[in-house]
């Protein structure tokens, strides 16, 4: 407990995962004081940080070409229509990611000497897809995969885009799967095996079912990256959000298009990342009751 | 008298360490065996052997009369016949107690939702946990939880009963209720090995009492004189160790 806390203090002492502390950073705070002081803190550091920017010598410069309310105006409309393509995009990948990874971990999963050119090909993938930068997949796959002019095979590419990031975020995601397929104990695997389902029918019913539920944050976070991540389909030519905003400051010598970009994916990222914040507070108290019976 | 086991010669080492060097068992069908002996001297192993989690080095084990160590063997086949129950309970903590009890049947049976919910629900009413139906597993008392585990593998309808130290994880407060099941389900008439440091219990229930050691049976008899008038020294070393700790 704080020594801070003056004695006879009436402020109850909060009990973990409390709503205030989890905001002030997972600590218990007490005392009466602790909020004024944060507030104080926070509104000093801050005006003391616009200040220093303000009455910096480029400052007049570089409000004028990023922060210029007349073309955020103009080019906001056409950069969050362009940005549904980004959350299009993102929507897609997901999708594949997500089968395609756990499919990838269950092959590296399997045991058994029989299985191991199959382990080695899982393993490959991972090694591969996680040692290349995502932007040279893109690339290649972009500017590569169309020229093969296979017949059936689509060469726009917005497809090929998405094909790259699906190759990159399975190995990452394959991973964070497979983190929680082991960690599920053994001795859940002997008790469905002992009730004679098969090794694929405990794998289903029991070890990812489990699993999923441990890595639902870290996915979370993943999703984050990858959202974020959908800008690089602007380096092969999809006409989206970033590509948009390139667009606008060429045709406008200012480069206020580039901030509205980022204010949308961070309109979009924060909500993500404290949604994943939520849920492993979460989890961590459900562990804790459990613990406690 | 019918055989329900046999174990002939069964070997099994973890690595180096032999843990069963030549065990020789024999079931009969309702009958109720008692496996005691020191921790590590192989009892969990041996159990764990026969459901086939484990597989042996050499020897023989015989269900009814097929070889389930043999070659051609479907080891889910054997393991829909044998149910178990584990020390730690080791119930699904994502599944209702219902879905617990009513998968095995379900899948492994391939009964239908329906069947498999009557049968559970009739074991559930029977010991006494009808109300916990539809709880989480982590919502239950540890003697809760492992009759719960009980049902699930009783719900499999099995021909032998397999119990690893059920009551070891448990508050003294909370073994009785376990005991209790496991002496209903012999009065039943169910077939049971078990394995296990409640030696009063395993003087009330068991026809037969095996002191495992270093391996191998080293005794068996009848509880009244296994625990009255041992053979054999290091049979009777063991159970005074246990009456000085208080445990018979």
């Amino acid at each position: 407990m704080s020594i801070a806390t003056p004695p006879g203090s009436p402020s109850p002492p909060l009990p973990p995962g409390d709503r205030r502390s989890r905001i002030l950073g997972g600590r218990h705070w007490e005392g009466r004081y602790s909020v004024p002081i944060a507030v104080a803190s926070t509104v000093i550091f801050f005006t003391v940080l616009v200040l220093l920017v303000v009455n910096s010598p480029g400052w007049p410069e570089v409000k004028r070409s990023f922060f210029n309310a007349q073309v955020f105006r103009e080019s906001f409309p056409d950069i969050s229509t362009r940005f549904l393509k980004n959350v299009g995009a993102f929507l897609i990948a997901e999708v594949f990611i997500l089968v395609l990874a756990l499919l990838i971990a269950v092959l590296r999963s399997l045991p058994g000497p029989v299985f191991f050119p199959i382990r080695a090909l899982a393993l490959g993938y991972t090694d591969l897809f996680r040692g290349i930068p995502t932007i040279l997949v893109i690339y290649i796959l972009g500017f590569g995969a169309p020229a093969l002019q296979l017949q059936g095979v689509p060469r726009s590419p917005f497809f090929w885009g998405i094909v790259g990031l699906v190759l990159v975020y399975s190995a990452y995601v394959a991973e964070v799967y497979r983190a929680g397929i082991e960690s599920v104990h053994p001795s859940q695997v002997a008790a469905a095996r002992s009730l004679g389902l098969t090794r694929w029918q405990g794998l289903r019913f029991v070890v990812i079912p489990q699993a999923v539920r441990r890595v639902v944050p870290p996915l979370l976070n993943d999703f984050i990256g990858l959202q974020k991540d959908t800008a690089l389909l602007a380096l092969v030519g999809v006409l989206e959000t970033f590509r948009q905003s390139q667009v606008d400051v060429a045709g406008s010598f200012n480069y206020t298009p580039y901030l509205a970009t980022a204010l949308l994916f961070v309109l979009i990222t924060i909500p993500l990342a404290r949604f994943t914040d939520w849920l492993i507070a979460r989890e961590r108290r459900r562990r804790e009751a459990g613990a406690a019976l | 008298m019918t055989r329900a086991l046999a174990l002939e010669e069964v070997h099994k080492s973890f690595g180096r360490v032999e843990v069963l060097r030549g065990v020789d068992l024999s079931v009969n069908r309702h009958e109720v065996i008692a496996l005691i002996g020191a921790s590590g001297s192989g009892k969990s192993t041996l159990l764990r052997c026969v459901n086939l989690l484990e597989p042996i080095d050499a020897g023989r084990i015989v269900l009814g009369d097929e070889d389930i160590t043999g070659r051609r063997v479907d080891e889910n086949e054997v393991r829909k016949r044998i149910g178990i129950v584990f020390q730690a309970f080791n119930l699904f903590p994502h599944m209702t107690v219902l879905r617990n009890i009513t998968l095995g049947p379900i899948e492994a049976l391939g009964l239908s939702r329906g069947e498999a919910q009557a049968r559970a629900d009739e074991l559930l009413g029977r010991f006494g946990l009808l109300d916990k139906r539809d709880e989480y597993p982590d919502r239950l008392s540890g003697g809760q939880q492992q009759r719960a585990a009980i049902v699930r593998a009783m719900a499999m309808q099995p021909d032998l009963l397999l119990l690893d130290e059920v009551t070891s994880a448990l508050d003294p407060e909370l073994i009785a209720e376990v005991l209790d099941v496991i002496r209903e389900l012999a009065e039943g008439g169910m077939t049971m090995v078990l394995a296990t440091h409640e030696m009063g219990f395993a003087r009330d229930i068991a026809n037969r009492v095996c002191f495992l050691d270093e391996g191998v049976i080293l005794e068996e008899g009848p509880p009244a004189k296994m625990f009255s008038a041992p053979e054999h020294p290091r049979t009777r070393r063991f159970l005074q160790r246990i009456i000085a700790a208080g445990r018979l």
